[in-house]
């Protein structure tokens, strides 16, 4: 049997080292092959952009060469897929490389879309990629005073980077010691200060504690960088001297181009994670349509339950469990304090007041992420 | 022409079944129809002055077996 992983991300990694594990003797034997396509040698560690942002995590901790968190039996190639064929269960790669396969894993993440909204990009910073934190860092870092505004676009990635962000350049300008000149104003699209009723409850008491200011029902319309003034599709408007954006994001665009999803999410069984009607495509992590959180957590979960399915499938001819709908989010809440939300879907989260204790494990986790990635926590 | 697309929200916690929507609508045509399927009562109230804020249109709201229907149409 060809198993084959289009992707070297979070979601793809934990998968192929999850299968290599539970088909070792498989793949040793020569009944499996285990083969894992990726556009770079590279593992990114996504979650460290935020911190990277505020000066508190380096580039290169950030890294790892992607061989070196891969089991033994993993067959690696940097190679992106430019074709699908699905009815021929084929790929096609940049290299002109032809990859057949029995079971696919299409893992291929998303992207930041910042076009569709008029000034956007060239007027926000945002930390959704190495260059752009770096950038914000240097702007935070230079900035002297005046109002900063925090945009939000839909669909994102991680739905706790509002908040987080918006706690920890409260912070930043603390440290600074320019706090008093700087107001913090945060627009978010719905009617509150979070999309989770909860965190919501916790955060909007929060932010009047500290002085941050908020206005709900805010979707991004267009960035007048001349007159520094965002607009929102609801009417309103708002002056801002740094702009802060949580960009919205859209799936590959090889999935897109192929078919294989509407603004390229693949279309998947929320339970099986099978592309729908297809018993021998699965979708995984941000590439999904599945109505939950863009997270590392989720492409997680999502690994590890389709890594005991394959594998079954593979010693017993079907799938032994569903995906629940499993989450978990950190939380930064400023002053080194953190909380979590941890919900499925039939669970909604409770999270508890923001502890130190949280805040460190978050940071002791950002080291110890490589051990996630190899399948070991 | 305008198409009618099927939003399953249903235990979509985060980022909720308000925000799966605005998602969608912004890539649809003026004039497409959004069915959302919620399991959070807050949808039926929510998603209502959501879409008066934004201009668009509430087509129907109702409560089938714990799940609630709402359906908008995309105005402008």
């Amino acid at each position: 049997m060809k198993i084959l992983i289009i992707g070297g991300g979070m979601g793809g990694t934990i998968l192929a080292n999850n299968l290599a594990r539970r088909l070792s003797s498989e793949i040793k034997a020569g009944k499996v092959n285990l083969t894992m396509l990726s556009a770079s040698d590279q593992h990114f560690y996504q979650p460290g952009l935020l911190y990277l942002a505020v000066g508190q995590m380096m580039p290169d901790e950030l890294y790892r060469d992607q061989v070196s968190l891969l089991e033994p039996g993993i067959e690696f190639h940097v190679d992106p897929v430019t074709e699908f064929h699905l009815d021929d269960n084929q790929v096609k790669t940049q290299s002109d490389g032809t990859y057949d396969y029995d079971v696919l894993v299409v893992a291929t993440g998303s992207r930041v879309n910042m076009e569709e909204i008029p000034g956007l990009a060239e007027n926000a910073e945002m930390f959704y990629t190495e260059e752009g934190a770096l950038k914000m860092l240097k702007s935070l870092r230079e900035f002297e005073g005046g109002r900063v505004v925090v945009c939000v676009g839909v669909p994102h990635k991680c739905p706790m980077a509002p908040l987080e962000i918006t706690f920890m350049m409260h912070d930043f300008f603390k440290v600074r010691g320019i706090l008093d000149k700087v107001e913090l104003y945060y627009t978010y699209p719905i009617g509150r200060t979070h999309s989770l009723e909860n965190v919501a409850k916790w955060a909007t008491p929060e932010f009047d504690q500290l002085g941050i200011k908020y206005e709900t029902f805010f979707n991004m319309k267009e960035v007048d960088g001349k007159n520094k003034i965002l607009r929102s599709e609801e009417g309103a408007e708002v002056q801002y001297d740094l702009l802060v954006t949580i960009p919205a994001h859209k799936g590959m665009e090889v999935i897109e181009s192929q078919g294989l999803g509407k603004d390229g999410w693949v279309p998947i069984d929320r339970l099986r994670l099978n592309m729908e009607g297809r018993d021998n495509v699965f979708a995984i992590g941000d590439t999904t349509n599945l109505p939950i959180s863009k997270a590392g957590s989720t492409a997680h979960f999502e690994a590890e339950a389709l890594g005991e399915n394959i594998a079954s499938m593979v010693k017993i001819g079907q799938p032994t469990r569903d995906y629940d709908g499993k989450v978990f989010c950190f939380i930064e809440a400023g002053k080194d304090r953190a909380t979590y939300a941890s919900f499925d879907y039939l669970n909604p989260p409770d999270p508890k007041p923001p502890t130190r204790a949280v805040h460190w494990f978050k940071v002791a986790y950002n080291q110890m992420y490589w051990a996630s990635a190899r399948g070991l926590l | 022409m305008a198409e009618k697309m099927l939003i399953d929200a249903r235990g979509s916690f985060c980022p909720g079944p308000l925000m799966e929507l605005i998602a969608k609508l912004k890539s649809g045509q003026v004039g497409d129809e959004f069915e959302v399927l919620s399991s959070d009562k807050g949808s039926a109230k929510d998603i209502p002055e959501w879409v008066e804020k934004a201009g668009h249109e509430m087509v129907e709201s109702r409560q089938d077996k714990g799940v609630w229907h709402i359906t908008v149409r995309k105005k402008r």
